[in-house]
């Protein structure tokens, strides 16, 4: 054995010794298990490893990302790689930015009682309750705002009573926000129109033809914007 | 969380910041770049490499990992399989379900094509989920896509495919309105304009971001899209081998249930293989920032099947990774860090590289500073680093610019008691990306009929060295030149009987060649002990 601080975790029931640096991900690793499930990006961006765990002798069921979270000695563990949740298929083209929208596809929202569980379990400490309270209001750019860093591991999901799938409406709104609230970039419009008309395909033309001398050339004397 | 050594150290830094804000650190010659490349970037050291013994680049070299893939025997060697037993029948078979893989499927949906997404982890667990910093495209006053192709071209050492860099330039501004249109948010200023900034090798502020979250946001939103359009999907069903038809064109594919360990036939009219890079080949012992599929798959299938790699001996190691805590070693820290100022410093509290060569320059200069000069500084775990001056930044834009402009990374620090916006970080070059991959046109068509390739796994666009951003854009840009082509295209293609006869040759061509192995391939899951044997 190395002179590793090993601490004692449990997986599904099962008692582990693994070193007290690991992640909870690197720990199943560890312990012998090769992950199918419950692992995507290893950092924190995917929401795939999302994780619910009780520390022995506490009764309170925690919740995190696995990838993301260091073991702690006592650690009774299970994972929650799928978690059912309700989505609404929909053309984006045809919706309107508004309260009506969300209460239409989500009439759920309005079911929300305020226990603020969703808020608790959320491993990006957002506030998932006041999302949904601004979806509620039509406040979609603020849901859109406050939603942002939403990484989708549907922990807060798997917590409402009102069975609310916080996530899809946090998506929702986003794409609303940035389709219809967000202002439009005319700088972009006039340059997609003037890709279209033709306009630079002489200038690529040009270089296309020429050699790896002249373009390197060209390359070393570009000016670079400050 | 640093030890009291760290905290030591940090004096050093921070005892030099005020000489070093606001003065910029010359950037290399390009002679300087050659000599540091040619000594210290991964890419140079021969004994990382070997040269294939068999299919279409026989005689070329790839790294090591990666040649015992590709020389290496089937899943299905001693499977059998009744080929005549169809579980998915469709027109577009798409493989990988990342950036690349959904932005074909809506095109060939759009087509009218049946589409049927095969993806190993989940929908969206892939690299394109962990994109943080942006998205390049030529679209505001005073830049254009000739500069920008002038900039692909330059980091690509001009070994780049030109007709693949002038489509993906061309292709760049119609790309960020269809993900605007889709409702992607990006960053923007109050009147629209997008805010943009410099990545390394850039002549021109044109990354676009969606804060660190910019993959994310893109993932999402396409994934979503793909949802509403009912697009078939099928998660945890990784291919492990194409299915060729009697004149060897493409014609589908073996799925493999990862759960049920069951094997599944799909065919298709047309194939397009999205599986993405190959970071957890961990080639010559690096860490990666990759997701835990990227295993290369794509390649070894495509080889298989007689498709031809380009580039494949080019790798990109991200100059920033985390070295400290190690709990995320490996995991990226974002290029924006250093395009919103942050630079490089040693163990003196020196800076010793401009921050914003190219990568690969940037990564060797590194390595050089921690191997060579041995200006580095020890982690517990031994492994070697140079801090990343992060207080820069609020110093340069002002307090609150890193919780607002990379929230991500911010997060990541702070779960592990590090403040970045007032300690500095320590970095480590970790294995990103694959520059090449299986050679295309612009079409996204290899030279096997009917078989098409998107995003990292294709080969050509960047040359051998790709600039930040041009992967997310390449990945959309490509995936739906792909996607459109290959679902038009299906419309004209008969079906016809399947077969697996090319895996059978390969082996053959093994046994030619007198390579002797037990090895299995493609990979499709790394296996990590994190030092059991060790502790045992
Ligand atoms: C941490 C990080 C940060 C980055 N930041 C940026 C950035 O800021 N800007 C930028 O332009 N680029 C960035 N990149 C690069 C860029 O994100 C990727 O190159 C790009 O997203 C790859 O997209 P893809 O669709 O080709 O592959 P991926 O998004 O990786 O998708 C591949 C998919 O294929 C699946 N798959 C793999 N094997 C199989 C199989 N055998 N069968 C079925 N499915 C399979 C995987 O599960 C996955 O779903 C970053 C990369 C990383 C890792
Ligand atoms: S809002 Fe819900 S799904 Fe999103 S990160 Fe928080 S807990 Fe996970
Ligand atoms: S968990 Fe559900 S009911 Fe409770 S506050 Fe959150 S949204 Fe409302
Ligand atoms: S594996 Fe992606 S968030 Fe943990």
């Amino acid at each position: 054995m190395s002179d590793k601080e090993m601490v004692d975790i449990y997986i599904l029931g099962k008692k582990y010794p693994v070193p007290a640096s690991l992640t909870i991900m690197d720990s199943m690793e560890y312990a012998g298990y090769q992950l199918v499930r419950g692992c995507g990006c290893r950092s924190g961006f995917c929401g795939a490893c999302a994780t619910v765990y009780r520390i022995k002798g506490d009764r309170e069921l925690k919740v995190c990302l696995a990838c993301q979270t260091k073991v702690q000695d006592g650690m009774y563990l299970t994972q929650l790689p799928f978690f059912p949740g309700n989505k609404e298929t929909y053309d984006i083209n045809e919706l309107e930015p508004t309260a009506d929208t969300m209460g239409r596809l989500y009439p759920e929202i309005y079911k929300c009682i305020g226990c603020n569980s969703c808020t608790k379990g959320c491993p990006q400490e957002l506030n998932v309750m006041r999302y949904i309270g601004y979806a509620q209001r039509g406040e979609l750019e603020k849901c859109a705002h406050e939603s942002f860093d939403c990484v989708m591991c549907g922990i807060c999901a798997s917590r409402c009573p009102a069975g609310i799938t916080h996530y899809q409406v946090g998506l929702l709104a986003r794409r609303l926000t940035g389709k219809y609230i967000a202002p439009e970039s005319k700088h972009l419009t006039e340059r997609v129109n003037e890709m279209e008309a033709g306009q630079h395909d002489e200038s690529i033309e040009k270089l296309n033809n020429k050699s790896v001398e002249e373009l390197t050339e060209l390359y070393n004397a570009r000016d670079i914007e400050k | 969380m640093y030890t009291a050594e760290m905290r030591e150290l940090i004096k050093k830094v921070e005892a030099t910041r005020p000489e070093r804000l606001g003065h910029d650190y010359s950037r290399m010659t390009p002679d300087e770049r050659d000599q540091v490349l040619k000594k210290y970037h991964p890419d140079y050291r021969a004994s990382g490499f070997r040269t294939l013994s068999l299919g279409a680049n026989e005689g070329s070299k790839v790294p090591l990992e990666l040649a015992d893939l590709l020389e290496a025997k089937s899943r299905l060697e001693n499977v059998n399989l009744d080929l005549t037993k169809v579980d998915y029948d469709v027109d577009v078979l798409i493989i990988g379900g990342g950036g690349a893989g959904a932005s074909a499927a809506l095109e060939a949906h759009k087509q009218g094509a049946k589409v049927l997404i095969s993806t190993k982890l989940r929908m969206g667990d892939a690299n394109t989920m962990m994109a943080e910093g942006g998205i390049q495209a030529a679209d505001k006053p005073g830049d254009s896509p000739a500069k920008h192709y002038l900039d692909v071209m330059g980091g690509g050492h001009f070994t780049n495919k030109k007709e693949l860099v002038s489509a993906l330039v061309k292709d760049a501004p119609g790309t960020i309105k269809w993900l605007n249109e889709l409702g992607a948010m990006f960053d923007k200023e109050a009147d629209g304009t997008m805010v943009t900034t410099h990545g390394g090798g850039t002549s021109r502020k044109r990354m676009h971001a969606a804060a660190d979250y910019s993959g994310a946001e893109i993932m999402r939103v396409i994934r979503d899209e793909v949802h509403n359009q009912g697009i078939e999907i099928v998660e945890f069903s990784a291919a492990v081998e194409l299915l060729l038809d009697k004149d060897g064109k493409a014609a589908g594919a073996v799925l493999y249930n990862l759960e049920t360990e069951e094997y599944a036939i799909a065919r298709a009219k047309t194939v397009i293989l999205a599986t993405g890079g190959a970071g957890r080949l961990h080639y010559q012992g690096f860490p990666t920032s990759n997701h835990y599929g990227a295993t290369a798959d794509g390649l070894v299938m495509g080889y298989r099947a007689g498709a031809e790699l380009a580039f494949a001996d080019t790798i990109q190691y991200h100059p920033t990774g985390v070295a400290f805590p190690p709990q995320n070693f490996g995991a990226l820290v974002t290029e924006k860090v250093r395009s919103l100022g942050a630079t490089p410093v040693n163990i003196d509290g020196n800076q010793f590289v401009f921050h914003l060569e190219t990568r690969d320059v940037e990564a060797a200069a590194i390595i050089r500073e921690c191997a060579d000069k041995n200006k580095g500084i020890e982690t517990p775990t031994g492994v070697k680093a140079v801090w990343l001056d992060t207080p820069l930044i609020e110093l340069i834009h002002g307090e609150g610019t890193i919780e607002k402009r990379i929230p991500g990374m911010f997060r990541m620090y702070k779960k592990f008691d590090i403040d970045m916006r007032k300690e500095p970080i320590l970095v480590y070059p970790t294995l990103h990306y694959q520059n090449g991959g299986l050679l295309i046109n612009e079409h996204g068509q290899t030279k096997v009929e009917n078989l098409y390739v998107a995003g990292e796994c294709a080969g050509g666009v960047h040359g051998n060295n790709r600039l930040m951003g041009n992967s997310l854009l390449d990945i959309l840009v490509f995936g739906r030149r792909a996607g459109s082509h290959a679902g038009a295209h299906s419309k004209t293609v008969e079906g016809k009987a399947l077969s697996l006869d090319h895996v059978k040759k390969y082996h053959q061509s093994l046994k030619n060649h007198g390579v002797k192995t037990d090895r299995i391939s493609p990979m499709l899951l790394p296996h990590y002990t994190h030092g059991r044997e060790n502790d045992k």
